[in-house]
């Protein structure tokens, strides 16, 4: 499920200063760090990472591709920075940086595509698999992420970075626990959407039933209803017929933003460009493909509980 | 950012696009000079950032100069939803033989932009595409490859257009497919784009937005149309609160304090991250709350910037009382942020534990910021309370 304890991957941008800590904390939590890249700081190290000129260098030196890279450096460098690893042989990105306009994710994600490389985000804390490895700033220092993620049964996918701690949080603490938890991104365009994921965590033999956060703006809500739907729908509440596949359990935040057309809250992929975009519809159109969707995080694990037949 | 009627003209015409004849005017006398020159009769538009102009009177048809400069003249007065006009969009009249929709948006899901082009121009599109979508063309194009005409074609050929129809439309379109990527588009639409009984084309309405976050490498278009660096072009303009919110943000670079917004209720919010403040907002008013603004703070914020904003909340005329509430923090500090807030109310002359109906930041930090909200006789929560007990505690603090 993307990551596990053997996966190394890098950080561009290592010198920063929210870099620094983001390696602190992944290397704290047990995840391999092998190296990072700063332009013109070769000879450094971050925590005992090396840092490199660039991605290649940093290749040709350690004798080996990592397997991912997290990316954090600038907007305006970001789309060089993405490029350079895919084109190094990177296949899994987490792009951390905020504020990238959209045709740069789009073409980041296209070069993605063609050389078979995933992205998480941008504008995304990365991925947690609880008490095996982090990638990204999730859940923050190892010992706040573990207060929050334990190993568990549920996937977690969030287009708030913050949520997904929430989230996990109340899990962890009703017994659930999580298995991966996936910040994907708060952008209008991002590498990895809820339906794109979702055949991962299907295969995932620890995730036994999926929770998911959204917002208004954005048509990624429509496409998973539709991925369920396609795929002979979400597991129904106990005792009912259906299929045995993952069943979901959604919260939708912003409901207010219905209400304000045109005004723009929280992240830039809130935004509502259309009436498919609205709160209301996009819980109108999960429900239809059977995802519960809860009114407040503290029912999250009793609806779970609910729907993969564990008493509450 | 959107653009106004009479700029997105401009950017056709700057990218060879041909547009219908006229011009933008700040006043009356304006408005009848381009009707003069013109010549024939014409249309006035008021400009607006706003929908719903002809409903509301904002468009006029004249035959004479004379009676455009008084059409003009009542558009100018007239705000449409709270609008005030920038001025008027004098347009020539052209025969018209067909109307035609040609626009350029992202598709989040294919990731990629894509075009819609109809032939059932002049009104709603998403209307169009719901029960006419035989007449609805689309169709992706890549952000890495060059751009090719044979797909602005493809999209023109599937609803049925051939001939020189065909040959004269695909340019337009590969044109507003360019000017989309080279200004950092989310939409470009023209709206209609009409065939003239000379069987020649122009737009006669266009509509553009470009992204926020590419308005620093926009900067020479901008300037070329003339638009501000402050003009931020909401969906309203700012108020005074949320003025003061923005230089409170901007005058110190930790952290943050966005989207400061103002709504009319007695519970003032000092709430955030981005999905947290969300939910948060939802959850005051599932349980009857009103709350007086919106905000989001995050990204580990000084004690001063926490402070200032608390201010910049408490001295809201009609706030009672303010909530401070967060999800989970992993990077902004429960102690800074309880800090500034505990030093706002003192400053003001405020008791915190009366003025602060409830304090619900978990993570980073926690055991000083409780500490320290103890000490204040705040009442303070951690994370097993949910949010939504957090908010329905503010609200039941404030009702009394």
């Amino acid at each position: 499920m993307l990551i596990d304890e053997n996966t190394t991957f890098i950080v561009q941008g290592i010198t920063g200063r929210e870099a620094v800590n983001l390696t602190r904390e992944c290397l704290d939590y047990g995840s391999k760090i092998i190296g990072g890249v700063t332009p013109g700081r070769k000879g450094r190290e971050v925590h005992g990472v090396p840092v490199f000129d660039s991605v290649k260098q940093l290749c040709e030196e350690l004798g080996q591709v990592p397997d991912g890279s997290v990316v954090t450096v600038p907007p305006a460098f970001t789309k060089d920075a993405v490029f350079e690893a895919i084109e190094a042989g990177v296949k899994l990105i987490v792009i951390v940086t905020e504020r990238i306009p959209r045709f740069d994710v789009a073409q980041m994600v296209e070069l993605a595509n063609l050389r078979g490389a995933r992205i998480i985000g941008p504008n995304c804390l990365g991925i947690i698999r609880p008490g095996i490895a982090k990638m990204g700033g999730v859940g923050g220092p190892a010992k706040d992420a573990e207060k929050a993620y334990q190993p568990g049964r549920v996937g977690v996918m969030s287009r708030s970075g913050g949520m997904t701690t929430e989230i996990s949080s109340t899990l962890t603490a009703a017994g659930l626990g999580v298995s991966t938890a996936v910040s994907i991104g708060g952008d209008a365009i991002i590498g990895s959407t809820y339906a794109e994921l979702m055949p991962l965590f299907e295969e995932d033999e620890q995730t036994e039933a999926i929770v998911i956060y959204t917002e208004p703006g954005g048509r990624m809500e429509a496409e998973l209803a539709r991925y369920v739907t396609e795929n002979q729908g979400a597991k129904p509440p106990v005792g009912a017929e259906g299929s045995a596949k993952l069943p979901i359990v959604a919260f939708m935040a912003g409901r207010f933003m219905d209400e304000m057309p045109g005004m723009s809250f929280g992240h830039a992929g809130t935004i509502v460009e259309g009436k498919a975009d609205t709160a209301a519809e996009k819980i109108k159109r999960l429900a239809d493909a059977g995802i519960t969707v809860a009114e407040e995080i503290s029912e999250i694990p009793d609806l779970v509980k609910e729907r993969i037949g564990v008493a509450a | 950012m959107r653009f106004f009627e009479y700029e997105s003209r401009q950017i056709l015409e700057r990218e060879g696009i041909p547009v219908a004849g006229g011009g933008f005017a700040t006043n009356a006398e304006g408005a009848k000079q381009i009707a003069a020159d013109t010549g024939g009769p014409v249309v006035i538009k008021s400009q607006v950032l706003t929908g719903g102009r002809m409903k509301a009177g904002g468009v006029k048809f004249a035959d004479t100069p004379a009676e455009c400069e008084a059409h003009a003249k009542e558009i100018l007065a007239l705000e449409i939803n709270g609008h005030v006009p920038r001025g008027v969009l004098v347009g020539a009249k052209a025969p018209i033989a067909q109307e035609y929709y040609a626009g350029v948006i992202y598709d989040g899901i294919a990731k990629k932009p894509t075009f819609v082009f109809s032939d059932m121009g002049g009104i709603d599109i998403e209307e169009v595409a719901e029960q006419h979508p035989d007449h609805i063309g689309r169709g992706h194009f890549s952000t890495i490859l060059p751009h090719m005409d044979f797909i602005a074609k493809d999209v023109v050929a599937s609803v049925g257009i051939t001939g020189s129809d065909l040959n004269r439309l695909t340019p337009i379109l590969s044109k507003l497919a360019e000017l989309f990527v080279k200004y950092d588009m989310t939409l470009a639409e023209i709206n209609p784009l009409v065939k003239l009984e000379d069987g020649s084309f122009m737009a006669v309405d266009a509509h553009m937005d470009m992204e926020n976050e590419a308005r620093p490498r926009q900067k020479a278009l901008l300037k070329d149309l003339g638009v501000a660096d402050e003009e931020t072009r909401e969906a309203r303009d700012p108020t005074d609160f949320e003025i003061k919110g923005e230089q409170i943000d901007s005058a110190d670079h930790r952290g943050v304090a966005g989207n400061v917004t103002e709504f009319d209720g007695n519970l003032g919010l000092v709430i955030g991250a981005g999905g947290g403040s969300l939910t948060l907002f939802d959850a005051v008013r599932r349980y009857g709350g009103k709350p007086a603004n919106y905000c989001e703070i995050g990204g580990n914020p000084s004690v001063s910037k926490a402070k200032n904003l608390t201010k910049l909340v408490l001295e809201k005329p009609g706030v009672d009382k303010i909530a401070v509430m967060m999800s989970i923090v992993s990077n902004t500090r429960v102690d800074i942020v309880a800090r500034g807030v505990i030093k706002a109310c003192l400053e003001l002359g405020h008791d915190p534990a009366e003025k602060v109906a409830v304090f619900r930041i978990p993570g980073a930090w926690e055991d000083e910021g409780f500490k320290i909200l103890e000490k204040y006789g705040i009442e303070y929560f951690d994370r097993s309370v949910s949010m939504h007990e957090a908010a329905k505690r503010a609200v039941e603090k404030i009702q009394g």
